[in-house]
């Protein structure tokens, strides 16, 4: 079997969405693609039953406070068959983070989409139990977004003097 | 010549054919040589305990040759290793559990203060939720400061009363962590 290029993968996905994707790009070899909340779904189940795309790497998010405010939703899905690998982004608000959830189609974004909650916040719709999974449940904050200092600036029990240094 | 040191006695009245002491400082010998660890391992300083429980630093010659997993049977609670704050109510729940009289050694910089780990997810040292008598200094500490720390809290034990769970300074104490003080 012929490993699939990136390039012969872009022209499927664009023939079959158009400007569904908005924009890609190549780093490392790694074919990324941009889309919306709204085709996520579509996309994903695109590259999983007709792109051999069988398995799902990992739901994360990051969060680009900058500018429009936005967390991007990752999705990394590897071609095993043809040990390709694909980044799937989707943009979304952090005022109103919310995305299908991923669980229709591989029972294993379950936790993933879990993790993601319980760090960014991030609300997948659909998801069947959206509970924290590391932190403890009476966390009332998102840890991972960039709205916090990164140490309280108050605190004078670490301070450098303490240590001889 | 042999190189066995032996302890020495309490001080006491001593004649010939007896020896009286007080019962807390024959109390107090007897808890002070054996210490029945309860190993609280999370991290690195858990492995570090395994050498010292290990033959070459051998605690078991302070009479812990026994680490229990029960803390029903056990009197010294070594906590090492990172305890995050998911863990903090696990750790309560074990200090509950054991049996008067107990003691505590904050194992590493981890249980002591947090450590590195100064984060939002981390316990900033395990004396933010229950009483602790020796903190181990060291990241991870090596085994000999685990022995010096067993060995202090040995001084603590045999300097202690017989009753201390009934003092006020222990009962306030315990108050202050939100611990029930009338489980015996």
């Amino acid at each position: 079997m012929d490993k699939r290029d990136n390039q012969s993968l872009l022209a499927e996905l664009t023939d079959r969405f158009g400007t569904g994707i908005s924009r890609h790009e190549e780093p490392y070899g790694l074919l990324t693609i941009h889309t919306s909340k709204e085709l996520i779904l579509d996309v994903l189940a695109f590259l999983k039953e007709s792109a051999g795309f069988t398995y799902l790497t990992d739901i994360t998010a990051v969060h680009y406070p900058d500018g429009d405010n936005t967390f991007a939703i990752v999705y990394h899905v590897h071609n095993l068959l043809e040990n390709v690998r694909v980044r799937i982004k989707a943009s979304i608000p952090v005022s109103d983070p919310k995305i299908p959830s991923a669980t229709t189609l591989w029972a294993g974004a379950n936790w993933m989409e879990r993790e993601t909650y319980d760090f960014f916040g991030v609300q997948f719709e659909g998801h069947p139990d959206l509970r924290r999974i590391l932190n403890m449940d009476d966390l009332d904050v998102f840890p991972m977004r960039r709205e916090y200092p990164l140490e309280d600036p108050n605190r004078v029990d670490k301070r450098d003097f303490y240590f001889g240094r | 010549m042999s190189q066995i040191t032996l302890a020495d006695r309490p001080p006491g009245v001593e004649g010939s054919g007896f020896f009286a002491t007080t019962l807390d400082k024959a109390v107090g010998l007897a808890r002070a040589n054996s210490l029945w660890p309860l190993p609280f391992a999370t991290s690195c300083c858990g492995i570090e305990f395994m050498a010292t429980m290990g033959s070459t630093y051998d605690l078991a010659r302070f009479g812990a040759e026994r680490p229990s997993f029960s803390p029903r049977q056990a009197d010294m609670l070594l906590v090492m290793g990172t305890i995050a704050k998911k863990m903090a109510p696990v750790l309560k729940q074990v200090y509950i559990q054991m049996a008067e009289p107990r003691w505590v050694i904050a194992v590493g910089a981890c249980a002591s203060s947090g450590g590195i780990f100064d984060t939002y997810s981390v316990l900033q040292g395990i004396d933010e939720i229950i009483p602790v008598d020796v903190y181990v200094p060291g990241c991870p500490p090596r085994p000999e400061a685990i022995l010096d720390g067993v060995m202090r809290l040995q001084d603590i034990v045999k300097s202690e009363s017989l009753n201390r769970r009934n003092t006020p300074e222990y009962k306030e104490l315990l108050e202050k962590y939100g611990i029930a003080t009338d489980n015996g």
